[in-house]
């Protein structure tokens, strides 16, 4: 029964991945940029729910979102903002320096050693497959989770506006959309998604250090891109295929210290192949 | 007249060589004088590689325009790769591990394999650009780094690192020699390559890449050729530090160095060459005496400094808002009113061809539209006198 456990397995570390990616490809289709401190306000949910964990697991949750809310719009006020209308370069690396601002700031305030939590949820036996509860929530959490931002993008009018702010922000603003508006709440739905994750990653790993959130922030950008970036189906595609690699990666010992070069790899192949991506949209450059 | 052209010429174009020929003169003359201190050499040692490493990636960033978060797993498979050749040669052969010889093919065998590795990597550059291109390469550094970390004993190491060749004779004092000799091989390469109609292409595709290929610059080979120069000076940076460090290891050369280098070339200017040298230097000083006083938990202290750094810096010197006030205060602006107080107009500015500070396109604006000054004659009459800038009357 390796093979259902497998497919389970898949789906969790991808459905992870997918809300990650999520955060990653709204933010890339709406603000036109690389937010690579994604990752690292995944540690910092990690570390509040850590943080708040002794009171109780709901209020962790709740404080995780709230806190990731906040460390969001403070960076995309501070940091970015300014450098809206600058070239792609001077952003992507403000971006970088963020991450690298929030990994040191987070083990100057909090220490290196990492901290840890210990949740055990148990066991369902289905068959002769045992599946763990937090494995079944997650699935069913980030399926939860996308369904709802699909139907938010689609069918609200803030959802719309930021639909319509990535196809174009110029003619966006000349139809009365507050552009600087859409790109907050871009990032506000971006961070809280991250927290999102990051309860994932805590009950999972049951570990948070400094760079806790810097690989999953990674490998689900390659996710994104993977799955076409900007696209939000794209995204889910992207991790839940990335996730399957990463499992199949995992029950096969000989290549399993590899996982993280197989991934990549396989990110710089669908890249060469296909540069949008599987479900990304080619845009031509224009004179 | 002429002997202050070429004298002006010499210290615009040959001054960065001169100086760090000075300095590795200035350091021959201690080391014989004095004995030195082992530290002070392995930081001028380190120094030498941060340079080599800094204008290799000034190329690709600075002068091309693409972003390349990989750039220390190129030079992971010049030191391994390089090191593994060094380590066969002196063990199988009758050569000895001090050869000069043996250096020298560990010098050729990494730059050539980093340079393979630069062509598939900007084999993917052609396709790919802006943040995709980061990626692949952030990827390809990964790649590398975890391919190393499993390798086995026998071939590069694994975990444990390789143990990596060494001079036997006074070696870091060798070393740094050889360090500031290869840098200098940098600079003659890449200051030539700019310099030339190759380096004006590059800086093109830099600016608009479809203009570019619409006046008849061959993208795909310009592209091609500065990722590769680029991963094979860095391949030789990787063969330097092979030497100097031992063992090698494969997670010195993470993610965090290559930010660590980037962070050289955009604190140094990017674009400019010298820019590069002067931070790598200051950098890597810095860094060796903040690891004294910041030990243990405070070491971070120096990544949240250069993190602020990297943040403001990028924002001061590209926020729109801040344009008008950039212009009015900046380092070149004091330097100038220091050097040349008042307005002389038989001074050539902003003139195109020159190689270290290419003009970006507002600035080409403003040279086109000031470029023809159009004034009255002394008679006062209305035929207007044309003068270029620059020609008196």
């Amino acid at each position: 029964m390796d093979f259902i456990t497998m497919i389970i397995n898949g789906l969790s570390i991808g459905g992870t991945y997918a809300i990650i990616a999520l955060g990653y490809t709204m933010v890339y289709g709406i603000a036109k940029m690389l937010n690579f401190a994604h990752g690292d306000i995944i540690m910092v949910g990690g570390y509040t729910i850590v943080l708040f964990f002794p009171i109780s697991p709901v209020v962790g949750i709740i404080a995780s979102v709230i806190f990731c809310v906040i460390v969001g719009i403070v960076v995309e006020k501070s940091a970015y903002k300014p450098l809206r209308g600058a070239s792609p370069l001077a952003v992507l690396i403000t971006a970088i320096g963020v991450s690298k601002l929030l990994q040191s700031a987070a083990q100057i305030f909090i220490g290196s050693e990492s901290k840890g939590i210990t949740v055990n949820l148990g066991e369902i036996k289905m068959g002769s497959v045992k599946i763990s509860v937090l494995t079944l929530i997650t699935i069913l959490c980030s399926i939860a989770v996308m369904v709802a931002l699909t139907l938010f993008v689609k069918y609200t009018k803030t959802g719309r506006a930021m639909i319509a702010v990535s196809e174009d922000r110029g003619a966006a603003q000349l139809m009365g959309i507050n552009v600087n508006f859409i790109i907050m709440i871009t990032f506000i739905i971006g961070s809280a998604l991250a927290a999102v994750a990051s309860v994932f990653l805590v009950f999972k790993i049951q570990d948070v250090g400094p760079i806790f959130g810097a690989m999953p922030g990674i490998k689900a950008f390659a996710a994104a891109v993977i799955g076409g970036i900007g696209s939000i189906p794209g995204a889910m595609v992207g991790g839940v295929v990335l996730g399957f690699i990463e499992a199949v990666c995992g029950m096969i010992p000989p290549i399993t210290p590899y996982t993280d070069a197989i991934e990549f790899a396989i990110l710089i192949i669908v890249l060469l192949v296909k540069p949008t991506g599987f479900l990304g949209k080619k845009r031509r450059e224009k004179v | 007249m002429k002997a202050k052209k070429i004298f002006k010429k010499i210290t615009k174009h040959y001054l960065n060589y001169a100086v760090i020929a000075a300095v590795m003169l200035v350091f021959i003359i201690l080391a014989y004088a004095t004995p030195m201190k082992a530290s002070t050499s392995l930081l001028f040692q380190k120094i030498t590689v941060a340079v080599i490493m800094a204008v290799s990636l000034s190329l690709v960033v600075g002068f091309l325009g693409e972003l390349s978060l990989g750039h220390a797993g190129f030079m992971s498979i010049g030191a391994y790769l390089g090191g593994k050749v060094a380590l066969v040669l002196t063990e199988n052969g009758n050569l000895e591990a001090s050869n000069i010889l043996v250096f020298i093919i560990a010098l050729i065998v990494g730059a050539l394999c980093a340079a393979l590795c630069g062509f598939i990597v900007g084999f993917s550059a052609l396709r790919l650009r802006g943040d995709y291109l980061a990626i692949v390469t952030l990827a390809f550094g990964e790649i590398v780094r975890v391919i190393f970390t499993n390798s086995s004993a026998e071939s590069f190491g694994g975990a444990l690192g390789l143990k990596s060749p060494s001079f036997k004779t006074k070696e870091m004092f060798i070393l740094v020699i050889i360090g500031f000799l290869l840098i200098l091989l940098t600079l003659f390469v890449i200051q030539n390559l700019l310099r030339s109609k190759t380096g004006r292409a590059i800086t093109a595709i830099r600016d608009n890449e479809i203009a570019a290929r619409a006046t008849g610059i061959d993208v795909t080979k310009h592209k091609l050729m500065v990722f590769v120069i680029s991963a094979a000076f860095a391949g030789i940076a990787g063969v330097l530090f092979s030497y100097a460090n031992k063992p090698i290891k494969a997670d010195t050369f993470d993610y965090n160095y290559s930010i660590e280098i980037l962070v050289m070339v955009v604190l140094g200017g990017m674009g400019s060459i010298n820019g590069s040298i002067i931070s790598a230097t200051l950098i890597t000083i810095l860094n060796d005496k903040l690891t004294v006083y910041l030990t243990g938990d405070n070491a971070v202290f120096k990544d949240l400094f250069y993190a602020l750094i990297l943040i403001l810096l990028v924002i001061y010197n590209n926020a729109p808002a801040l344009k008008g006030f950039r212009e009015k205060y900046n380092l070149r602006a004091l330097i100038n009113k220091i050097r040349k107080p008042k307005n002389d107009p038989s001074e050539i500015r902003g003139d195109a061809a020159r190689w270290d500070v290419v003009p970006t396109k507002i600035e080409m604006d403003e040279v086109l539209s000031t470029d023809i000054i159009i004034e009255k004659n002394d008679r006062g009459d209305d035929s207007a006198n044309i003068r270029e800038r620059g020609g008196t009357k």
